[in-house]
């Protein structure tokens, strides 16, 4: 799923500045997985905006909305009635949410008040990790399926480089080495030849680098 | 091959090839367009070495481009092995890169992954990491041998260059090192210059298995030394420096010197090393990073025996 991180309140503070009545749009989706941008972070971030412009003399009217999804025009449709009332709406949904929002009501302003990060699942309670690059060819059978692209530093192919020590990237201690981790287990299933096999240059055009993507399913298209 | 029948011609292939023990050199360019310094730290290596590296933005830290420093080397008749990282530059900007820098006259060139952007004083940059120091070697040979681009397009006057790269014997996972190595041979590499060798037993261990897979008959390896300046220098290599492998006894051994007299027993040491490297089964030769210590290598190359350099 995607995991996001809540922004500062100053920053979000900083820019409803100049409102005085917003919707706050939750999402039920990933942001509500990763505990970021559900009911509950919805009703803390309304509480906290409030104290603190109460605090600023200035008090901020807030409406407080829970949608299915954000990245679905259909439920995108439900505030059509009622997204013109506020000074501004502002999205706890990743990235993409505030974007659906935006191109839906043209003539809304809409604030994003999560930073989007990556493609992750919770390795623990609280404790959430990338996983996922979207490069958009998916190369993970080569290597056991670890990714190196997202989780390499340098994204190598033919890893590791020689900064890897005691399991760790030489970026941070904090940062699992996966070209160890690839070695280890191809090591311990005894086909570390696999990894003696040369990777040309990666096609990037299926990445980002390629420009917006789209991606066509024939078949559910009307 | 090109007509004379080397793949590039440089000094260090001839030397090589000729069978002598080479000995090559490092000088990192200036942090600034100061051609004067860059000509004064690589006037120290003159004579004393077949080919010196030029660091390409080396720790991250941006400096003046391994390829005009590398240039600024062969316009004064010394013989560059110009470094390319894969941290800045895209396929199309190597390609361009290379092309310019066979054009200015560099004939040798040492492909690697880079050390990541984190570690230098532009951490906000965006990590290209296009291909990867695997991949760059076998384009370069690519290019050199084929005449070709990596998209197969032809190249018109491909560039001969004698393909360098990395080899870690210290880094973890240490059992797929040697494995690495052999990687790096079959995607082109002709010659190999390893990182700072301080625990000599796991060297020789390593290069025994070199010697063994039959890669050192494809491959010249180049052992690299960097002199310790000091028992401090060797304390925080070992703790902070990733992937190197710094013995408590030679730390000792440096402390063991006194005041004033670390210094000797670093290059004591290093030139104890050189020897012994002459005579290891499959080590062609020692690459000399005498890191900010340019002025001693003619001390170090008088002392260790290796002057003067062959004429080929």
């Amino acid at each position: 799923m995607i995991i996001a991180d809540r922004k500062p309140l100053e920053e979000i503070l900083e820019m409803i500045a100049d409102v005085d009545n917003i919707m706050l749009v939750g999402c039920k989706g990933c942001v509500t997985v990763c505990n970021v941008g559900g009911l509950k972070e919805v009703q803390i971030l309304s509480s906290s905006l409030k104290i603190a412009r109460k605090k600023a003399d200035r008090p901020l009217q807030i409406e407080e909305v829970l949608l299915e999804r954000q990245c679905d025009p259909e439920y995108i449709e439900q505030i059509r009635d009622t997204y013109d009332r506020y000074d501004a709406v502002l999205s706890m949904a990743c990235g993409v949410g505030p974007q659906f929002l935006s191109e839906a009501y043209p003539g809304q302003r809409f604030f994003p008040t999560v930073n989007t990060k990556f493609m992750g699942g919770a390795v623990t309670h609280g404790i959430w990790e990338e996983r996922c690059a979207g490069c958009g060819t998916c190369v993970i059978h080569h290597y056991d399926g670890l990714c190196p692209i997202a989780r390499c530093s340098k994204s190598l192919l033919h890893g590791p480089c020689g900064g890897s020590a005691d399991g760790k990237c030489e970026v941070s201690q904090e940062i699992v080495c996966i070209w160890d981790k690839i070695v280890l287990k191809k090591m311990e299933q005894g086909r570390l030849e696999d990894l003696r096999t040369f990777k040309p240059a990666k096609d990037w055009r299926s990445a980002r680098d390629g420009g917006p993507r789209t991606s066509i399913r024939e078949e559910l298209v009307q | 091959m090109s007509e004379n029948g080397y793949k590039s011609g440089s000094n260090l292939e001839k030397v090589l090839e000729a069978g002598h023990f080479a000995f090559t050199g490092e000088c990192g360019p200036p942090k600034g367009a100061n051609v004067e310094h860059l000509k004064e730290k690589m006037e120290h290596l003159r004579g004393q070495v077949d080919a010196i590296n030029v660091t390409d933005n080396q720790t991250a830290v941006v400096r003046m481009s391994s390829a005009a420093a590398s240039a600024i080397m062969v316009q004064a008749g010394l013989e560059p092995n110009f470094q390319m990282v894969c941290r800045d530059r895209n396929r199309l900007a190597m390609q361009a890169d290379i092309l310019g820098a066979y054009s200015m006259g560099i004939r040798n060139m040492l492909c690697l992954s880079g050390d990541h952007q984190h570690f230098g004083n532009h951490p906000q940059s965006k990590n290209v990491y296009d291909i990867d120091s695997m991949q760059l070697i076998a384009m370069v040979k690519k290019m050199r041998d084929e005449g070709k681009f990596l998209n197969d397009e032809d190249i018109d006057e491909s560039p001969k260059m004698f393909i360098g790269a990395a080899a870690n014997p210290f880094a973890d996972p240490v059992e797929f090192r040697i494995y690495r190595l052999a990687s790096k041979i079959d995607a082109g590499a002709d010659f190999i210059q390893t990182q700072c060798i301080y625990n000599m037993p796991r060297f020789r261990e390593f290069m025994k298995k070199a010697v063994d897979m039959g890669l050192t008959e494809n491959a010249y390896i180049l052992a690299g030394v960097t002199p310790m300046k000091s028992a401090r220098m060797a304390k925080y290599m070992a703790k902070f420096v990733p992937g190197m492998d710094v013995p408590e006894a030679l730390i000792k051994r440096l402390e063991g010197a006194g005041k004033g007299k670390q210094a000797e027993e670093g290059i004591r040491f290093a030139i104890e090393q050189i020897d012994e490297f002459k005579e290891m089964a499959g080590v062609a030769g020692v690459h000399l990073m005498a890191i900010e210590w340019e002025h001693k290598v003619p001390e170090i190359a008088e002392r260790a025996g290796v002057l003067p350099r062959p004429q080929v």
